[in-house]
């Protein structure tokens, strides 16, 4: 292979790993902080990119406008998905928690089916992001660079949070041990909302760039970034912000890299993910960055 | 108690030749329209079963009932299939000669189906059985879909995207309902022995269970291969039912539907898997009205599209949260739990007998 | 604990009854009706006659059911009675899934009565469907399905467009005559059969007309779902095409080509009939000029003398241009009609029999005839997209 086409290669494969990191940091939260594996965070992402869609459509905002409100409305929905689909159900045996969470985004995506239609919408780029960039014969356009920056912007504010407020302390707490969190008088309702919120706001900055890279929005296309941010926060070990971010650009690298030394395996393209996924759980469950289990007896 | 057990036992034996002869007259007397909706019925009820099996008894969340039905169905396709039609389907690619000429009978095509199925739920479930709750669940979820992908791109043996036509039309209702009731057969006198009571014990506690000496991965690993046998057979009679399949029949989308109809039922009550399978196909064939575009006169009334499975996973979400163990929630259906509910409605009732005695006739055509 | 008891029981009794219920009281209308609906039709006068319809309105084929049922209802408007008896055209939905569209033929045959059908958009919904309709003996004529196997071995399927054979051939000859390409990438959706089939087409024509098999540089897939095709890309155009050859549906095709334009691929890029939908335009703005696919119809191209009313007709109804998918509906609804009339009754085998024996029948998409499978031979045109339009360039004869 040449080299220029290998660093095409490497350059597709950042572009691509960034996006999943991004939504990959926003999933890995919420596992830490409840244990569950939220099912409908790939459905925000999907909200989220319809969200500008209309907002540009029916009231003709600007993207400065419609961004902020997409992602502030995407927020209010994951709050309230917490509020009246999983907090009941904290004190259920695990198995429950997720069975509602498959059921709020089996819900999600025939709701949005039904409400905003089964074909494709175009999702329009600013123009901004639309520009050529060239290095010698290397190209990409200029939103590659802003998906990385507005991730690297987006981690570096999540580890501030988490690591640096009294808010992050308690999720701290919280992610070791609910009760006893709850018994030093810490109210967590409060804390695990605000999680929620903080993962539904990265969602929709998830779903906003993924439209913006990809512009073409349906009803399910939430499912598969949601499927390649999880694994990519497993791969990184999943609780762990660092780790997605990781897992995010390392699954990124994988797929494209595969494709790039073995062609003829592009059928199967689709199943890689799955492949490391399986692989990952087998032989390192708790991914690259995770510490060991802590499994709660 | 013993007497209870015989009376039972002929009760049970009276019911299952009453409803029988009630298969013989509908399959003479029903539309195919309506046979097709009951075949669909006892194919989701093979389905709800086997999932309540590994979900509601043994507590192991698998999503993976999509794959496991798509390699029974492709098994007993290839197998029941003639080979003019085989030579006709794979016209892009030609079928490896291994299987161009193979053509067995129906219920050796199913046997291998369900075969081939736990075969395949082993090797695949070996592994990932290691895992536990939602890691399993998704990666279950992964294995389904890397089945699809291998449907999708070996051509020579799946025939690819093109998918299967011309399967032989076999389903009936004797087949269809026959196999669903050999699987609740045997599903129950599974939970019922000590068998049962290891996988109970399992879901309620594995560390407890595997310090009392009961083998963890062993006893997971036979509710899975039992329950997928019978899912293979499930996804033969459904290839064999629709006549013509691809490997987009079994997206994921299939197992949460699988998952709904089971939790709606109730988990580890195979009557509600039973009752939830039947109602969930019967409801989507009669909503459809609701979602077709209509006009009346020069009026078009748009209709939604996608209504019907809006109000399911609503309604799925709602028993999740408000009735957590689903509409039978463990209990099952039984011939002492109904006489003792007739002995109690007798004593409540005195005197309006009549309707106690329409209400038994139409429990034992159930 | 006793009372809940009871409450159960009844539960249980009332689902009992109610599935009975669902169950019992349709077979018995269905027991009488199809016998005397078979004596009724030759005999008394019917008060009406019904076409069923089945379509996908939901799912991933949507548009293209939409698109159809547009031209089936303009074409219903302008001839709402056959042999003086009203036709009545309920439609199904089959959910663009295989296991619905044959419960919705089913349904249209035993629920509706259905004499005839109509449908569906997508080959594979139309196969799942056709096995249902050989059975029960009825007609059935497909606007759009292009794969051969619909029709193989179905004596009572039809279908008023070519097929995909066709289709890969007419590319492939344009490709080479009037683009000047000499090496060509093909990109696939294996999961889709109609882009599966379509891609193994154009490559054996290709190859065939070329003879020389070195000259398609690329042959790579990609999977429904998949979005990013930036892997596939670099590695096809490091072979240097001087087009890309991807058949696929619409919404993939468009962001493929944004992200060939983004690679940095200026040659054109082909496709099939599948890509004709708005949203190719609107979701692949710029990127999709200088985009040659094979098409029924354009309303700019004279195909018969049957062309030009329909492009008038349909503006008039729905202010808008027509597109090939609405004709193709327009023109299975038309030949039906045709073939019901030629019958001069409403009897199944002998509108089957009309229809087989279709000769050149002008309609909106071209000159029809059936062939011996039932499949309809006309000419196939050219289209491209230029300054965001569909623009109509050449038609094509088999």
């Amino acid at each position: 292979m040449p080299f220029q086409q290998f660093l095409q290669h490497l350059v597709n494969a950042i572009s691509l790993g960034s996006l999943y990191a991004l939504i990959a940091i926003g999933y890995t939260m919420v596992y830490g902080i409840l244990r569950l594996i939220n099912f409908a965070h790939g459905d925000l992402v999907m909200v989220g990119a319809y969200s500008v869609f209309y907002a540009a459509a029916i009231f003709h905002l600007p993207w400065p406008l419609s961004f902020p409100l997409a992602i502030l409305l995407t927020g209010a929905l994951g709050v309230l998905i917490e509020r009246t689909a999983y907090k009941p159900l904290r004190e259920m045996p695990r198995i429950n928690l997720f069975t509602s969470a498959i059921a709020v985004s089996f819900l999600l995506e025939n709701l949005s089916i039904v409400v905003f239609g089964g074909r494709p919408k175009a999702f329009d780029r600013p123009a901004f992001l639309n520009a050529n960039i060239s290095i010698g014969r290397v190209r990409m356009l200029s939103y590659t660079p802003v998906i990385i920056f507005t991730g690297l912007v987006l981690f570096g504010g999540l580890m501030y949070v988490v690591h640096r407020t009294k808010m992050g302390m308690a999720m701290r707490a919280l992610s070791r041990d609910i009760e006893t969190t709850g018994l030093m008088g810490i109210n967590t309702d409060r804390v695990i909302m605000f999680s929620f919120a903080i993962g539904s706001l990265l969602a929709a900055v998830g779903g906003i760039l993924w439209g913006i890279k990809f512009p073409q929005i349906n009803p399910l296309m939430g499912v598969t970034p949601g499927l390649k941010a999880f694994i990519a926060a497993v791969l990184g070990g999943i609780g762990n912000i660092t780790g997605a971010m990781i897992g995010g650009f390392l699954l990124g690298l994988i797929e494209i890299m595969i494709l790039a030394f073995l062609p003829h395996l592009a059928g199967y393209r689709y199943a890689f993910a799955y492949a490391i996924l399986v692989l990952v759980l087998l032989v390192r469950p708790t991914g690259i960055m995770g510490e060991a289990a802590r499994e709660k007896v | 108690m013993n007497l209870h057990i015989s009376r039972n036992r002929i009760l049970t034996l009276i019911a299952l030749v009453a409803f029988f002869l009630l298969l013989a007259y509908a399959s003479s007397n029903f539309s195919p329209y309506v046979l097709r909706i009951m075949n669909l019925s006892a194919i989701y009820v093979i389905f709800a079963v086997t999932f309540n099996l590994i979900y509601g008894y043994t507590g192991q969340f698998s999503l993976g009932h999509a794959g496991f039905a798509a390699v029974g169905a492709y098994v007993a396709a290839l197998l029941t299939m003639s080979p003019d039609q085989k030579v006709a389907n794979f016209f892009l690619q030609p079928i490896v000669p291994l299987l161009a000429n193979v053509q067995l009978p129906f219920l050796a095509a199913l046997v291998i189906a369900g075969l081939m199925t736990a075969i395949f739920s082993f090797v695949a479930g070996w592994p990932s059985f290691r895992l536990r709750g939602d890691y399993l669940a998704i990666a279950t979820l992964g294995l389904s879909e890397i089945i699809r992908v291998l449907l999708i791109n070996l051509q020579s043996v799946t025939n690819g995207a093109l998918g299967l036509k011309g399967i032989p039309g076999y389903t009936n209702l004797f087949w269809s309902w026959g196999f669903a009731v050999v699987t609740i057969f045997v599903v129950k006198r599974l939970v019922d022995s000590s068998y049962g009571r290891a996988l109970m014990a399992l879901r309620d506690d594995d560390v407890a269970a595997e310090a009392l000496g009961v083998s963890l991965l062993y006893h997971k690993m036979l509710a899975l291969m039992l329950s997928s046998f019978f899912v293979g057979i499930g996804g033969g009679l459904l290839a064999n039912l629709i006549s013509t399949i691809d490997p987009s029949v079994f997206l994921f989308f299939l197992s949460y539907q699988i998952v709904g109809i089971t939790v709606m039922g109730g988990m580890a009550s195979l009557t509600g898997s039973v009752v939830a399978a039947c109602l969930y196909t019967v409801f989507l064939e009669l909503l459809r009205p609701i979602e077709s575009p209509f006009s009346i006169g020069s009026l078009d009334v748009p209709g939604m599209p996608g209504m019907r499975m809006v109000l399911f996973s609503a309604l799925l979400l709602l028993v999740i949260l408000f009735s957590h163990r689903g509409l039978f929630g463990g209990r099952e259906f039984g011939w002492d739990w109904i006489l003792d509910g007739f002995d109690a409605l007798r004593k409540r009732l005195k005197g309006s007998k009549e309707r106690t005695g329409a209400d038994s006739d139409s429990e034992e055509a159930s | 604990m006793r009372i809940k008891r009871l409450v159960l029981l009844f539960v249980v009794v009332g689902l009992t009854a109610s599935l009975l219920a669902a169950c019992g009281p349709a077979p018995a209308e269905e027991t009488t009706a199809p016998p005397s609906e078979g004596e009724a039709e030759e005999e008394v006068q019917l008060d009406e006659v019904v076409i069923g319809i089945y379509q996908p309105m939901t799912g991933a084929m949507a548009a293209g059911g939409e698109q159809t049922m547009q031209g089936i209802e303009l074409a219903h408007s302008q001839k709402p009675e056959v042999l003086g008896v009203p036709v009545k055209i309920p439609l199904v939905d089959n959910r663009s899934d295989k296991a619905e569209a044959a419960t919705a033929m089913q349904r249209l045959i035993e629920q509706e009565g259905a004499t005839a059908v109509i449908g569906s958009y997508g080959s594979s919904l139309s196969m799942a469907g056709g096995e249902v309709a050989q059975e029960a003996g009825v007609p059935a004529i497909g606007a759009s399905p292009t794969n051969p196997l619909v029709t193989q071995g179905n004596p009572y399927y039809f279908r008023a467009c070519f097929i995909d054979p066709f289709q890969g051939r007419v590319m492939a000859k344009y490709a080479i005559e009037e683009l000047g390409v000499e090496r060509v990438a093909v990109i696939q959706d294996v999961a889709q059969d109609y882009s599966v089939g379509l891609a193994s087409f154009f490559r054996s024509a290709f190859i065939e007309m070329t003879g020389d098999a070195s000259q398609i540089v690329a042959f790579t897939s990609f999977q429904t779902g998949d979005q990013d095709f930036t892997a596939q890309l670099t590695s096809a155009l490091g072979e240097e095409p001087d087009a890309i050859y991807a058949p696929g549906y619409y919404g993939d095709v468009a962001l493929l080509a944004r992200q060939a334009r983004e690679a940095g691929f200026e040659g054109p890029l082909m496709g099939g009939d599948a890509l004709e939908a708005p949203e190719l335009i609107e979701i692949g703005g710029e990127a999709v000029e200088n985009l040659y696919f094979s098409s029924h119809y354009h309303p700019d191209a004279e195909l018969s003398p049957a062309s030009r009313p329909f492009v008038e007709d349909f503006e008039a109804e729905y202010g808008e241009r027509a597109n090939a998918f609405a004709a193709l509906g327009y023109d299975a609804y038309m030949l039906l009609m045709d073939a019901i009339e030629r019958a001069g009754s409403f009897d199944k085998d002998a509108i089957r029999d009309a229809l087989a024996a279709t000769k050149d029948y002008a309609g909106a998409t071209g000159t029809i005839s059936m062939d011996e499978n039932g499949d309809a031979i006309k000419d196939a045109v050219v289209l491209t997209v230029e300054n965001g339009e569909f623009v109509y360039l050449t038609t094509v004869s088999p």
